[in-house]
């Protein structure tokens, strides 16, 4: 039950993350941060189809998270999630053709062994 | 090389323009992650054992830390989509990592708690991490389709 639920949180902060990633190159960036505007921006985002899985995908993260620290230490549930940066970083050259270099994949190692000892 | 490329681009006005905005909305999005997790879990303590159903969790939403919570993850999903629509997420996705040395610090701060030596260990590491991110371009896609 406890490595399902870590799964879950894995592959759903993934889709989550990369969705709306994908939604929100796909809108475009933001740039006039008047509030009519901003909220126009947010009307045309809330329809994007992207945008809709990466939001059921959160919620379905939430919900496993939420489940996992019910049934789990938190020292092993936090460092677990946190493993999703290394499939979502693989995604982010793969597929977002993002430029991944060394430092990219350097600092995720360094922060999920420092979210590791944090969560001690 | 990406950092010869870096370097051999003399860095222009809009170039200043995007990283302070980056660092700008950046800033938020932890600070809204972090005081959000912080205000929903104080107010779920207090409310004890809620039960599963969906009726008591609609109910809990209506006690103020937890209204409170809410409203800034709210805040933080609506940052985070920004940042996304120019910066790249394998450089969002570490950069904000640092809400885990944020909250931390806070716990010490504000709720006295002790911070054991692999605690602090875990901080230099995850600030050495997003020192390290926070240096390359963070929005590589976006320059790459962009005329130079």
């Amino acid at each position: 039950m406890k490595w399902t639920l870590v799964l879950m949180v894995i592959c759903a902060t993934t889709v989550g993350d990369v969705f709306r990633s994908l939604g929100m190159r796909q809108h475009g960036e933001i740039h006039d941060f008047r509030p009519g505007a901003i909220g126009a921006a947010f009307g045309m985002i809330a329809r994007n189809s992207f945008v809709i899985i990466s939001t059921c995908a959160m919620a379905v993260s939430f919900f496993s998270f939420m489940k996992l620290v019910s049934i789990a230490p938190m020292s092993f549930a936090v460092p677990m999630s946190a493993a999703a940066f290394i499939p979502e970083t693989l995604l982010a050259r793969v597929l977002l053709k993002e430029a991944v270099d060394w430092r990219r994949w350097a600092g995720v190692g360094l922060i999920l062994i420092g979210v590791f000892c944090i969560s001690q | 090389m990406p950092g010869i490329s870096e370097l051999a681009r003399p860095e222009t006005r809009a170039d200043s323009d995007l990283r302070a905005k980056t660092r700008f909305f950046a800033a938020i999005t932890i600070l809204s992650n972090v005081a959000g997790n912080s205000a929903l879990t104080k107010g779920m303590q207090q409310l004890g054992g809620i039960g599963n159903s969906p009726l008591a969790l609609i109910g809990a939403l209506f006690h103020p830390w937890v209204a409170l919570g809410v409203a800034l993850l709210i805040v933080w999903t609506l940052t985070h989509m920004t940042l996304l629509s120019w910066a790249d997420l394998s450089y969002v996705m570490p950069v904000t990592a640092i809400s885990y040395v944020v909250t931390a610090l806070a716990a010490r701060l504000f709720l006295g708690e002790n911070v054991s030596l692999a605690r602090w260990a875990g901080i230099v590491l995850v600030t050495a991490g997003v020192m390290l991110v926070g240096r390359t371009e963070a929005a590589s896609a976006r320059v790459e389709s962009r005329p130079r």
